[in-house]
């Protein structure tokens, strides 16, 4: 027999608000569930989701488990012709999905022009041109070869790469040093100053953090990440506790294995780019989501990326299979001079940190950048909280001092995100739209609906077709 | 004249915030008709009907919030266009610095609230279900108000309801009283040992507030939906219901509310109440009264006679003097039919009914049977025929604003009284009219200030009558209760001082009316 009439009414409230307001008038237990509509109106498609629930579930459990169970360490450095699988001289990796030099963005068509300079393939601007546009240089997201890279992400051969490895899994992850702010390749910028960035980077930097690097061993980053997120960073657009941190790491090391004066602008130089640490935070999302792909049935994501002309994501459960749509602009506070009108669409490999939980899935960690979501600290709870609904779990490891220590939103269920209409949530940095000027602004992005729809129906049509 | 859609991908407003923001741009001087409703299929026929669906709006899917208007010029346009975005700003509910969020599913909610007992669900029809049978599965009873439920997910959810001993209340139950706490348009009323079980929402809110007005008290009220006594659901919830009260220990009387059932379901519902000790009182709006005959249930013709003889069981009184109080009192109202039709002049001989609550215009369609042979309705019972134009009355009318046709993009007319009001003037108008019956009800859900929107009015129709020199009598019955957020009390002396006459129930004031017409020939 029922036993609503001897218990104390409580109610969960699905739909129109001002009925849970005359509940909370009447003082009854209540809570409001706000409700949207699925983004997807074809409910056959969700009795197939039904239909397979418990075989989904199993997977995206394994997959969770794996992202959750990973142990990234840095192990040391190489050339990227050298270490990462199937780069070529030929070849030049870049962010987001596949994108063919005549769609490419600016930003991402001023850093293969900067690295065609780099790797000596031209000399100028219109020379480097002719080259990518002649069918000898080949181009493929970073993602399909282990690899990440902020804003476009150009990796080249000889460029130098810092090697990750999964402990747990024993895959490995490469991703390029952060060239710092200002005018630089990552923002399309090309002229005599990046490239000579990028030489010092080469014949300084990378020798003297390889030593140091060797030296040490291995360093634990996800420990790392751990500790930077009690002090205030979310590992995409904040990275400065989790910088210092690896500089004390290095430090001693790059002042044992250097002379002294090599060791002194490496220090100088870690020390003046806050976000030193954001390509080996992205290297940590990469190698702890690449040992979650392929598990059949798993609607995990496993990858969300831009290349500044789409938006592309991939699924654990859907192999390699690329899901695309336009890449939108992010809502951004500009820096003076800029506006909405010179932003390039989003672009960058760096969503792999939401990915993984991260960035903005972390942001109640990171009161310091709360103007990019809003301006107050409850915006960036806010967010946060909202990311727990699309997730899978909630992170072991990575944990936020405010929300009391939980576990940060991790392994972003395309169902969820299909199901209850709440899109992924992201940090980014915003490029101008041309080539060579670099950074305009920071902020944040919902991402769009379009790959996440054309996931779940790939998705489903794959259940269908078992 | 030009029509406007705006077509706002990807934005989603659940219903009364939409409603909110129709109601406000009607409210613009310069709109001339407009919509603000969700992409569906079934709202952009409804656009296409009135005029509003534009090539833009055609490709809007069913999360693109369309809003479509009809105004003189392209300036106006651009005046209304500008007036709605901040409209939809203000409405925009993302409360940015709560700080703490509301949880986006059932799941979420259970984590915050895991003993939660009661899920309400009003969110499209389309996706209620679904959300219905998830909370059945997670052990929740159900109060489903969405309607455009299909009747087989109606019956799958109330069937896996039953063998889980849970309540499944609904779909389109707009009112119910559970362990003392009003549900979506409910009244505040006494706590007592009277448990309703209802198929109809008006006629639980009218019974529910004469029992409290009496002095009696309401135990539990269910609302079942009114789909739930036909055929097809064959009576599912109806049945427990009847059951879950004759197992409480704090309801002593049993009261049945209905528009008419299935024959089968009658049949069923006598067979239940068999073997139930306490006393039934069954008000089958409609229905023959034959088919209750050596029944246990003792059968009331009208709302106030149900709650009336709940009330005289509950007080362990006899229920003969029920009926000697009801038609002492029908002797007095036939005394003041006669007074009011002195008053009016001889062409004036037309009733006039606009409801808000669907269950009174059954109700009073049921009192006027046989009245007269020209009785019409936009949802018409009986004898009484259907109207050719549900905009424009006929003869004898009696109307349910609330009725699908006169709600699409609008407020239900408990809330938003604007189309009412304007039916009012216009039957004020007409020199036939012979009186205007009106209800109002009261309580959670209904508009939290009734008078600033009817006594506007009321002062509009009598400038209109004294200036073509005629007395136009209108009679209002007033659902609600002291405690209500609008204070029955209140609201029934602003109106008297309009000169309405202001009836304890629908039923009282349907015999005015009918007394008064009948008076006229």
């Amino acid at each position: 027999m029922n036993k609503l009439f001897e218990n104390e009414l409580k109610v969960i409230n699905i739909g129109l608000k001002s009925f849970n307001e005359t509940l909370d008038e009447r003082k009854v237990s209540s809570v409001q569930v706000d409700w949207k509509p699925p983004l997807i109106s074809d409910s056959s498609l969700f009795d197939v989701i039904r239909n397979n629930s418990d075989k989904i579930e199993t997977a995206n459990k394994e997959a969770v488990k794996r992202i959750l169970n990973s142990k990234p360490f840095l192990t040391g450095m190489g050339k990227a012709i050298d270490v990462i699988p199937g780069m070529k001289k030929n070849l030049l990796l870049h962010a987001g999905p596949p994108v063919a030099w005549d769609k490419m963005c600016g930003p991402m068509k001023g850093a293969v022009i900067g690295a065609l300079i780099y790797e000596g393939f031209a000399k100028t601007y219109e020379e480097a041109e002719k080259v990518a546009a002649s069918g000898k240089i080949e181009f493929s997201p970073c993602h399909e070869h282990a690899t990440v890279g902020p804003m476009a992400g150009i990796v080249s051969p000889t460029m130098p790469v810092f090697i990750l490895e999964n402990e747990e899994f024993g895959n490995k992850g490469f991703c390029t040093m952060n060239e710092g702010l200002g005018k630089v390749l990552r923002y399309g910028a090309y002229d005599e100053s990046v490239i000579e960035r990028l030489r010092w980077m080469e014949n300084v930097l990378y020798p003297s953090l390889k030593k140091a690097i060797e030296k040490i061993g291995k360093i634990d980053l996800k420990n790392i990440i751990a500790q930077a997120l009690h002090m205030g960073d979310e590992v995409h657009n904040r990275n400065r506790a989790a910088t210092s941190l690896l500089y004390r790491i290095l430090a001693p090391e790059i002042v044992n294995t250097n002379e002294k004066e090599a060791a002194v602008s490496v220090l100088n130089f870690i020390n003046s780019n806050d976000h030193f640490f954001l390509n080996l935070s992205m290297g940590v999302a990469k190698v702890s989501l690449d040992a979650a792909r392929n598990i059949e049935n798993s609607s995990i994501v496993v990858v969300m990326s831009r290349n500044g002309t789409e938006f592309g994501i991939q699924l654990s459960g859907t192999g390699d299979k690329w899901f695309t749509g336009v890449s939108p602009i992010p809502e951004a506070l500009y820096f003076t001079g800029y506006t909405k009108d010179d932003a390039n669409p989003d672009i960058g490999d760096s969503s792999i940190t939401e990915t993984n939980g991260l960035g903005g899935f972390a942001i109640a960690a990171a009161p310091a950048i709360v103007q990019f979501v809003g301006g107050s600290t409850n915006d960036a709870v806010n967010y946060t909280l909202k990311m727990y609904e699309i997730t899978a779990s909630e992170n072991t490891i990575y944990k936020i001092p405010y929300l009391n220590f939980r576990g940060t939103p991790t392994g972003i269920d395309v169902i969820k995100v299909i199901g209850k209409n709440i899109l992924p949530f992201i940090d980014t940095g915003v490029a101008h739209k041309k080539a060579g000027i670099g950074q305009i602004g920071a902020g944040v992005l919902e991402a769009p609906v379009e790959p996440f729809k054309k996931a779940f129906i790939g998705f489903t049509n794959q259940l269908k077709n078992i | 004249m030009i029509v406007t859609g705006i077509l706002k991908r990807g934005e989603y407003f659940d219903s009364v915030s939409l409603m909110l923001i129709a109601k406000k741009i009607s409210e613009l001087e310069i709109v001339l008709d407009s919509a603000a409703v969700m992409g569906t299929p079934e709202n952009k026929s409804m656009l296409q009907t009135s005029g509003l669906l534009t090539d833009e709006l055609q490709n809007a899917d069913d999360i693109d919030l369309m809003i479509a208007y009809k105004c003189n010029s392209q300036n106006e346009s651009v005046l209304i266009s500008k007036k709605i975005n901040e409209f939809l700003k203000k409405s925009d509910n993302t409360n940015k610095s709560s700080g703490s969020l509301n949880p986006s599913s059932l799941e979420s909610a259970l984590k915050i609230l895991p003993d939660a007992n009661l899920a309400m669900i009003s969110v499209a029809g389309k996706y209620a279900g679904d959300e219905a049978m998830k909370a059945l599965q997670n052990g929740l009873n159900v109060m489903l108000f969405s309607d455009n439920v299909s009747v087989e997910k109606e019956i799958e959810l109330k069937k896996f309801a039953k063998e889980k001993g849970l309540f499944v209340m609904g779909p389109d139950c707009g009112t119910a009283i559970i362990n003392g706490v009003p549900l979506a348009f409910a009244n505040v009323v006494n706590r007592g040992n009277i448990g309703i079980v209802a198929a109809s929402g008006t006629g639980l809110q009218e019974v529910s507030c004469l029992i409290s007005n009496s002095g009696c008290g309401i135990s539990q009220a269910i609302g079942t939906g009114g789909r739930d006594v036909k055929k097809d659901v064959g009576g599912i919830m109806f049945l427990e219901g009847i059951k879950a009260l004759a197992e409480d220990k704090n309801t002593g009387v049993i009261l049945l509310i209905s528009k008419p059932p299935a024959d089968e379901v009658i049949i069923k519902i006598i067979e239940v109440v068999k073997k139930i000790e306490k006393p039934i009182v069954g008000v089958f709006l409609n229905s023959p009264i034959e088919l209750f005959e050596n029944s246990k249930i003792t059968i009331a013709k009208t709302l106030e006679e149900g709650a009336l003889l709940a009330v005289a069981y509950s007080k362990k009184e006899n229920i003969e003097k029920v009926f000697q109080k009801i038609n002492t009192r029908d002797l007095e109202l036939k005394a003041l039919a006669e007074k009011e039709s002195a008053k009016v002049n001889k062409n004036q001989i037309y009733l006039r009914a606009l409801f808000s609550g669907g269950t009174f215009c059954d109700e009073t369609q049921m009192i006027f049977q046989n009245v007269d042979k020209d009785v019409f309705s936009n949802t018409p019972v009986g004898r009484v025929k259907k109207l050719k134009d549900i905009w424009k009355s006929e003869k004898h009318t009696i109307i349910d604003l609330g009725d699908d046709e006169f709600t699409v993009g609008r407020p239900h007319p408990m809330i938003d009284y604007s189309t009412r009001n304007k039916r009012i003037l216009a039957e004020a108008n007409d020199p036939e009219t012979a009186v205007i019956l009106l209800d109002i009800v009261l309580g959670y859900g209904s508009n939290m200030d009734p008078l600033a929107e009817i006594i506007p009015v009321l002062k509009g129709v009598k400038k209109i009558t004294s200036k073509q020199k005629r007395y136009l009598p209108v009679i209002c019955s007033v659902t609600g209760t002291e405690k209500d957020p609008q204070n029955r009390t209140t609201v029934a002396a602003a109106l008297s001082a309009e000169e309405v006459l202001v009836m304890d129930s629908n039923a009282a004031a349907s015999k005015l009316a009918k007394f008064l017409i009948e008076k006229k020939r």
